[in-house]
């Protein structure tokens, strides 16, 4: 230690800490490039797949060779002007989607905001069966409830694909979450000013609640765009399908169409995309804000 | 009346009045019916006591579904809590670098529909040499598997769609609760000298303990109700040897495709009775009701 300055010693422990964190951060690079590439590679072939003819994943299933020689814009040619009802679907599904995403963050947070806001009888008996319902899959009531559909002449209506779950109970928890940490003054000044109860959710309260909007925007988005099992329960006609159960009707006894499965489930994927690039922001600063808490 | 509903008494009735209709309607009604239709036989619009439970306990195709979801929810358990868990607390790191295109690409498979992703993984998953997997396989010397025949490959390919497409959204619940922990407590452990492990299990663990016990619980829900994942991956609801059946595979069998509504009934309560019964299990083990009565 001799002829060394506590500065001296001070700045070489600092060196190596920094050359031991330059370590780290290239482990942990090599871990999530490995683990990015895995998470790639579906579609990634799926993607190199829209361009090969669809006898081939039929015959050799889908792997990770180009192929080039092999390639053309065949499936794309049917998927843009063949004979088909892959656009009615897609609309069908951006329509159903918007629908159900903006009916749902209404309801869902003006049913939070009872929860949050307001102290009322059998508000903990209320919020307990939220959590209940939380935890019990849809799948005990799929069948009854479909019956009931029927019973009630619903069948094959949008209506009754989205009714049951506009008050959606992990939305609900998950904006309550957020409410519960906004400002109870802001409620206050708005009865001051003379605003409704109503009035000041929709004046007040629905402009802070953006980062949780986007957060469940993507969260509900993502169901409904690529909700499957109820829909093909309660849809009957061909012209309502939404784009999952059009595409899943590509592969039946009678014939694949595997060509326009694969291109199409690649361009599936576009509009939800977007809508996530778009909301990615908010959306974990959302989470956060809204994040269970104990 | 007009009075009474702007007035502060009433508005929080007002605001949880579509979710308490909602529970009626699509919930609470659709059960009772459910355990109501479960004791007769629809088809011949008879009462039959118990016997729909009497079949069910002696069918040995639905003790091998639940068999099946129990093997598939434990898998998810292992493998979608601690690895999410352990990447969120990496990706909040500091030392780490692009954390967001990290976060973002992750996140892809879940914006895929299971239509998509299982049509994709079946191709990957073919039986064909030039198929992905056994290309993948082939590289280490061994021949082309059979994939989806044999009950462990079958499953080693459902738990790899299932990883695949909830590994990003699992990691967002985990960042969303780590970035809610305040960061003093690190700054604090750090002064006193505690390792990044030491932190992580002192500090993280126990504070992200609410939003663990949400993913457990939502995980619980969606392995025991597991049932398009099997449906894509065999093109339907029959796989060899029923090794991809599931217990809503089952119900969906019943209910639907055989048309013996009562039975499937039957079936959903049982689901239902089983995913109260691991809900409070887990929900005694993690201590839940003990803080509650603090």
């Amino acid at each position: 230690m001799a002829g060394r300055s506590i500065e001296e010693e001070a700045r070489a422990l600092q060196k190596k800490k920094i050359r031991r964190d330059h370590g780290k951060t290239a482990g942990m690079m090599i871990i999530f490039i490995i683990l990015a590439i895995l998470i790639i590679i579906p579609i990634y072939v799926l993607f190199v797949a829209s361009f090969k003819p669809g006898d081939d994943f039929v015959a050799y299933g889908l792997n990770l060779n180009p192929e080039f020689s092999k390639w053309s814009l065949v499936n794309y040619d049917l998927l843009f002007n063949g004979d088909h009802d892959y656009w009615l679907w897609f609309r069908n599904s951006i329509v159903l989607t918007v629908i159900t995403v903006v009916l749902t963050l209404l309801v869902s947070s003006f049913v939070a905001y009872g929860f949050a806001a307001y102290d009322f009888k059998g508000k903990n008996i209320l919020f307990a069966i939220v959590l209940a319902i939380m935890s019990v899959p849809f799948e005990v009531v799929m069948l009854p409830l479909y019956q009931q559909m029927s019973d009630w002449k619903l069948m094959d209506s949008y209506f009754a694909v989205v009714i049951p779950f506009l008050a959606h109970a992990s939305t609900i928890f998950f904006f309550r979450q957020y409410l519960l940490g906004m400002p109870k003054s802001l409620i206050e000044a708005g009865r001051i000013d003379g605003a409704t109860e109503y009035g000041i959710f929709f004046k007040l309260i629905i402009p802070i609640m953006k980062p949780a909007f986007a957060a469940m925007a993507i969260l509900n988005g993502m169901n409904a765009w690529n909700n499957y099992m109820w829909p093909l329960l309660v849809l009957r006609s061909s012209e309502k399908y939404t784009l999952t159960l059009g595409l899943n009707t590509l592969l039946n006894p009678y014939g694949n169409n595997y060509s326009l499965l694969i291109v199409g489930s690649c361009f599936s994927i576009i509009p939800i995309f977007i809508l996530f690039v778009a909301f990615q922001k908010y959306f974990v600063e959302g989470m956060t804000a809204g994040a269970v808490k104990g | 009346m007009k009075k009474l509903f702007y007035s502060q008494k009433a508005a929080p009735y007002i605001f949880v009045l579509p979710f308490v209709l909602t529970v009626i309607l699509f919930w609470v009604g659709p059960i009772a019916n459910g355990i109501k239709l479960s004791f007769q036989d629809v088809l011949q619009d008879q009462w039959v006591g118990l016997r729909n439970y009497q079949r069910l306990l002696g069918d040995r195709i639905f003790w091998k579904a639940v068999q099946n979801s129990v093997k598939y929810c434990i898998w998810t358990l292992v493998l979608l809590i601690p690895f999410p868990l352990l990447f969120a607390v990496m990706l909040n790191s500091h030392l780490m670098k692009h954390a967001n295109l990290f976060k973002s690409i992750y996140f892809l498979p879940a914006l895929t529909s299971v239509v998509v992703a299982g049509t994709v993984f079946r191709l990957m998953f073919g039986e064909a040499d030039q198929s992905l997997m056994n290309q993948v396989i082939g590289l280490f010397g061994h021949a082309p598997i059979k994939w989806l025949k044999q009950s462990g490959t079958a499953y080693f390919a459902l738990l790899t769609l299932c990883c695949w497409r909830w590994t990003g959204v699992n990691i967002m619940y985990f960042l969303a609760g780590i970035q809610s922990i305040p960061n003093d407590l690190y700054e604090a452990a750090e002064i006193d000298g505690a390792t990044k492990f030491q932190q992580f299990l002192k500090i993280t663990i126990p504070l992200v303990k609410p939003t663990t016990i949400y993913v457990l619980t939502i995980s619980i829900y969606a392995g025991l109700a597991m049932f398009l994942e099997s449906f894509m991956l065999w093109k339907g609801n029959n796989s060899p040897n029923n090794i991809g059946l599931t217990i809503v595979g089952y119900l969906y069998r019943q209910g639907i495709e055989k048309r013996a509504m009562g039975y499937a009934c039957a079936v959903g309560i049982v689901l239902l009775i089983l995913v109260i019964i691991i809900n409070f299990i887990q929900l005694i083990l993690n201590g839940t009701f003990k803080k509650e009565e603090d």
